[in-house]
């Protein structure tokens, strides 16, 4: 792991603004890693650099053990599926698909065999002919990404690839795309700000945000253990209370929470004072009244289909999150009714601010 | 693109308004376009008045007088009339000519001009038609003036001490070039620009990660991607390069006389010949119109692959 693409210290200027403030990463051959982020916060401009449509302002990216500083974009061992695809609108799909081939001097006879092939692979080879203006947003993604394959990259940049298609298609094609990642061998790198399409696909995830990379980890390392305020609140939906961290020991603290009750958090020494928890609305249970770390008053009951959420409130004024499968036995308290709230063992993680 | 419902249209209630709506249109296609041009064409069949103007008896004498040589007196056998298709001929080669150097300028400054900033953008585009507030005599004249043995132009090469003798530029191709590449350069930019201005530099960015040099983005992708732009700029220098007398009569000489010239001495004074002068312009339209049509055939069957 760790050896297809290495950044270390990556610093992007433009101007005044600082795009990427030092940020460092190993990204693993045959890893589906997915730069996780709100708009703003550097991903696209980390995937230029690698592409080569951006200069570094400091710092080094390697691409499998090379220093790629010097390379234009066109010598470089990697191929993007854009945003908004790109396709050449002149070109048939074939030839789309083919351009890479042809650039690598490949004949026409040999080029066309390939460039069917990744059709195939794509699930388009009966639109070999057609123009990208003919296509469906959905298969014009297909085309950008068969064309960006074609070549064999040894890494393949997708920027935010999904963004532009409607729900059930993005669903589809997430899974698709790991497919295909498992299948070609082929290091995906994948922008998104969606943070259920990274959790969904991904081997490992970065988080970022305003120029730095948050956390790296796997999607349940990331989804449950978040080490801060931002991871937390970015990826999925979560309760943030305020705590007293007491002793830590052995690793982990005794966490007081609002209303007095304590609760164990894993934890480094040093950690004691004024800090916040994460605790997932999924990992709280409803309890009778007096039972369980928390005490609050039912506020509103949400209706989500396979959940339900219910919107809870201390007594110190926080609002908690709970969120019950939709089941036919959910029997639920109407609404003012005082609740006790239970926290499931290890659920609650101390967050660095 | 879908072709909005024929039901939305005559669901509007408009119906009654299409033709009052349409009228100013005609009257301005049917006064300024096809009066004139149906009298030219009609002028062209009709015999020459010695004094300019016309008699009104139909005859073919112009077009006859165009394509075929019968001697001094008239009275020899037929032969094919090189005199007129020769300066037919010279004026395609120059209208051609000032086309490409156009393209070949105004391509780069289109592209220069569509790559800045938003806002020194219009302060270009402004830039490029501010010789258009003179009018295009002066301007020529100008030219004449600037490019003369005694004119500025000399003078500072001799100042220089590049030249000895003055260089002679005043009746030659090259002042010619210069006079239409001068006039009609910003009908070039314009166009092109406006294809530029839309061009997705993405596609330059996605040939790029494809392996393709910037030479190769710019043959295969960004000219047949802005083509309808420089194929609209190459008609608007084209055509009225071709038909372009302010240039050749002011800055050429025998050896550049065009077909503009041609048809102009036909209207002036005692020697013109309206008939053949009007005969001549049919025979340039037709020549334009053909060239166009070729253009869009090829065009639509492109398309329809």
């Amino acid at each position: 792991m760790g050896d297809a693409v290495v950044i270390r210290d990556a610093v992007k200027r433009y101007g005044e603004v600082v795009a990427l403030k030092g940020v460092s990463l190993g990204i693993g051959g045959n890893e589906f890693f997915t730069l996780l982020g709100p708009s703003g916060c550097g991903k696209t401009t980390l995937l230029r650099l690698i592409a080569g449509f951006e200069a570094l302002s400091g710092g080094e990216i390697r691409l499998f053990g090379a220093d790629i500083a010097g390379l234009p974009p066109d010598q470089r061992p990697v191929n993007t599926v854009f945003q908004q695809y790109a396709l050449f609108p002149h070109m048939t799909v074939i030839d789309n698909v083919a351009f890479g081939l042809k650039m690598k001097g490949l004949g026409p006879g040999e080029r066309r065999k390939r460039a069917g092939e990744m059709l195939e692979m794509v699930h388009l080879a009966g639109f070999a002919d057609r123009y990208p203006a003919q296509l469906s947003g959905g298969q014009q993604q297909r085309v950008a990404l068969a064309r960006a394959l074609a070549p064999a990259p040894r890494v393949l940049l997708l920027d935010e690839p999904l963004s532009a298609l409607d729900l059930k298609l993005r669903q589809a094609m997430r899974v698709e795309l790991k497919t295909l990642q498992e299948e070609t061998g082929i290091t995906f790198l994948f922008v998104t700000h969606d943070q259920e399409e990274a959790l969904t696909m991904s081997d490992r995830i970065a988080v970022m945000s305003e120029g730095r990379v948050q956390q790296v980890g796997d999607p349940r390392a990331i989804y449950e253990a978040p080490v801060n305020r931002f991871v937390a609140d970015f990826i999925g939906e979560t309760n943030i209370l305020p705590v007293r961290v007491g002793g830590v020991a052995a690793g982990a603290a005794q966490v007081m929470l609002p209303g007095g009750a304590t609760v164990s958090c894993p934890a480094e020494t040093g950690a004691e004072g004024e800090h916040h928890v994460s605790i997932r609305p999924e990992r709280v249970s409803l309890v009778a009244p007096g039972e369980g770390q928390l005490r609050a008053r039912l506020e509103r009951v949400i209706y989500l289909g396979t959940d339900l959420q219910l919107l809870a409130r201390l007594a110190s004024g926080e609002e908690v999150h709970v969120r019950l499968q939709n089941t036919a036995r959910a029997e639920l308290p109407p609404a003012g009714a005082e609740l006790g709230l239970a926290i499931e063992d290890g659920a609650a993680r101390l967050l660095a601010d | 693109m879908a072709a909005p419902a024929p039901s939305s249209r005559a669901r509007s209630g408009y119906e009654g308004l299409t033709l009052p709506l349409l009228l100013p249109t005609w009257a301005v296609i049917g006064i300024f376009l096809l009066v004139p041009v149906g009298l030219m064409v009609t002028y062209s069949f009709l015999t020459k008045e010695f004094r300019g103007g016309v008699i009104w008896d139909f005859t073919l004498a112009a077009y006859d007088q165009f394509f075929l040589d019968r001697g001094l007196f008239g009275d020899e056998p037929p032969t094919i009339e090189w005199t007129y298709l020769g300066i037919f001929w010279r004026s395609l080669r120059q209208a051609g000519l000032a086309t490409l150097i156009c393209l070949i300028v105004g391509f780069p400054t289109a592209w220069f001009i569509a790559t800045r900033s938003a806002r020194t953008r219009t302060m270009w585009l402004f830039l490029v038609t501010v010789p258009y507030w003179v009018n295009l005599l002066i301007r020529t004249v100008s030219m004449r003036f600037l490019i003369r043995d005694q004119g500025p132009f000399n003078e500072a090469l001799l100042a220089l001490g590049l030249i000895d003798a003055p260089v002679s530029l005043i009746n030659t191709n090259l002042a010619v070039q210069l006079g239409l590449f001068y006039s009609y350069l910003p009908f070039m930019v314009l166009p092109i620009y406006a294809a530029v201005e839309r061009y997705d530099f993405a596609l330059s960015e996605a040939a790029a990660d494809l392996g393709a040099s910037r030479w190769t983005v710019l043959r295969e992708i960004v000219i047949p991607v802005v083509k309808p732009g420089i194929v609209a700029g190459s008609i608007l220098v084209f055509v009225p390069s071709l038909g372009a007398f302010l240039a050749p009569d002011l800055l050429g000489g025998a050896k550049t006389y065009m077909i503009g010239s041609l048809i102009e001495e036909q209207f002036k004074g005692s020697l013109g010949n309206w008939p053949f002068g009007a005969a001549a312009s049919v025979i340039l339209l037709t020549l334009v119109l053909l060239a166009l049509l070729v253009y869009a055939r090829s065009q639509a069957r492109a398309e329809a692959r």
